[in-house]
């Protein structure tokens, strides 16, 4: 059934059909109509769920530990401050090896105080041992949230679906609504093996020391290369039931590119408009997204960019006193593997739009430049 | 109540669990002798609430026979136990004395 809808309820749509048991959150700006939603549902009886209404997103993310550890799909959403808030509880669920699915709406950090769009919040946490997809269209939020619980519960690592606030969260889209038959059959309910039971009681995340922390450590990481290997095999699962695909990365007009844009999120689609127009005057450009962060792609990122003479990454986010953050990710895949030049550009912050005039300055600063003079560029900033 | 506790015992890395259960580690890390005040129970004035042993934040009270039962070797006197007890019977005492 195809129903229009905005982002925000996109991902309740996904987390009902997932058939989510506990749903823990705290409202937060642009994030509130996800649970705002979830919780009529749950209230009309449309989905068997615990509604936990908590006093923090501290407490939202704790809450999922705990009924992910019962054995329960969990299940929470946030934004910007909110995810930072939870930041010690990240590192706890995927520590402890929780399936958990959260959907963040990336919105800027404060201070100064905003309610828009950009990149830092989700990727500050890029080192918690979350999976983290980012998503372009509002299909593509409902479905990943299906396909991150596959995933998730496979490996024993929790993921964060995201996508941009406003752009996504707040525009209205044609978006497809799987059968629930279907999805039940793709996704068969949690069975996890290592849950509390008050018939076999265990203490969980005790004290351990330096004999085998490292251990862990290892085991975590190893899930994080399968879960490579069960993306990119969910991928090939997914378009088979429901025919649509997604891969970790996604490329656009790259194979015979010469200038390769790299971007993530919903700055894509406005890239492609920006490729059309730049291909019609024979500028030969291709679009790659960035969709999974972590784990993260080295094979497929290397391959898409094997052909380009010139990579140009637009980040919608920054690491004060270094590159964007998707810059030293797709850097350090490439070295060693590639010499083409790489350029960095910072665009789009705090809801700044990233129009296809953004697209066409990027190209013209580019230019015939053999390679970058500065380690990164602000675009369309006042001067 | 006391029941016997399990341990995931491990010498391999395919023996890991995914997370750490039951590993036992405080066990063998007797923390008696932090403690500078004694938690000493009056059993005639005790109504078996068990409030004690479920708040002890070290599991150091044992049940034994229908009574809490204070194991020394890990109470770190911390005092909750006699804060909690609803019938204040339980007397922190100075170590020593
Ligand atoms: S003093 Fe503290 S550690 Fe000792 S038994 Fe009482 S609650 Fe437990
Ligand atoms: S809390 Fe007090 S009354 Fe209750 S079991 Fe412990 S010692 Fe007895």
């Amino acid at each position: 059934m195809k129903k229009v809808m905005m982002g925000n309820h996109a991902i309740s749509y996904g987390a009902t059909l997932s058939r989510v048991q506990v749903i823990a959150a705290y409202p937060i700006t642009p994030q509130t109509q996800v649970v705002e939603l979830l919780s009529e549902i749950v209230a009309d009886q449309k989905l068997k769920a615990e509604f936990i209404k908590v006093e923090s997103e501290h407490s939202a993310m704790a809450a999922c530990i705990g009924a992910s550890s019962a054995g329960a799909r969990a299940f929470t959403a946030t934004s910007a401050q909110g995810l930072a808030l939870m930041h010690e509880l990240l590192h706890w669920a995927a520590g402890a090896r929780l399936p958990i699915v959260m959907a963040n709406i990336n919105r800027a950090m404060a201070p100064p105080w905003t309610i828009w769009s950009d990149q830092n919040d989700s990727l500050s946490q890029r080192d918690t041992g979350w999976m983290q997809f980012y998503c372009q269209s509002n299909q593509e939020v409902l479905d990943s949230v299906i396909i991150a619980y596959k995933v998730a519960e496979k490996v024993l690592m929790p993921v964060m679906i995201i996508l941009d606030a406003f752009s996504l969260s707040h525009t209205y889209e044609s978006v497809d609504i799987p059968d629930q038959a279907l999805v039940d059959k793709y996704l068969p309910p949690f069975d996890y093996k290592y849950k509390l039971d008050v018939q076999n009681p265990h203490t969980y995340g005790g004290l351990t020391t330096p004999e085998w922390y490292m251990e862990f450590r290892i085991k975590m990481h190893e899930a994080m290369d399968q879960a490579l290997v069960e993306i990119k095999k969910e991928a090939v699962a997914f378009k088979k039931v429901f025919g649509r695909y997604y891969d970790t990365v996604d490329p656009y007009m790259v194979d015979d590119a010469e200038t390769v844009l790299v971007t993530s999120g919903t700055a894509a689609s406005t890239a492609r408009y920006a490729v059309d127009q730049l291909r019609a005057k024979g500028n030969k450009v291709g679009n790659l997204r960035m969709r999974v962060l972590r784990p993260f792609p080295f094979a497929d990122v290397r391959e898409q960019l094997k052909n380009a003479k010139k990579v140009i990454i637009v980040d919608r986010d920054i690491s004060y006193g270094y590159h964007g953050i998707w810059a030293q990710e797709v850097k350090s895949a490439l070295y060693g593997h590639s010499q083409v030049p790489v350029w960095n550009f910072i665009a789009g912050l705090g809801g700044r739009d990233i129009f296809p005039e953004t697209f066409y300055d990027i190209i013209a600063q580019v230019g015939k430049k053999k390679k970058p003079d500065q380690e990164l560029y602000w675009v369309e900033v006042k001067k | 109540m006391a029941k016997d506790r399990k341990k995931i015992d491990f010498k391999k890395m395919e023996e890991l669990p995914p997370m750490v259960m039951s590993l036992r580690s405080m066990a063998a890390n007797p923390t008696g002798s932090w403690r500078n005040l004694k938690p000493v129970i009056d059993l005639s004035q005790c109504i078996q609430c068990t409030i004690c042993w479920k708040f002890c934040p070290d599991a150091a009270i044992d049940w034994i026979d229908d009574n809490p039962v204070i194991n020394l070797d890990f109470c770190k006197g911390c005092g909750i136990c006699a804060e909690e007890c609803p019938k204040k019977c339980i007397e922190m005492i100075k170590e020593g004395k």
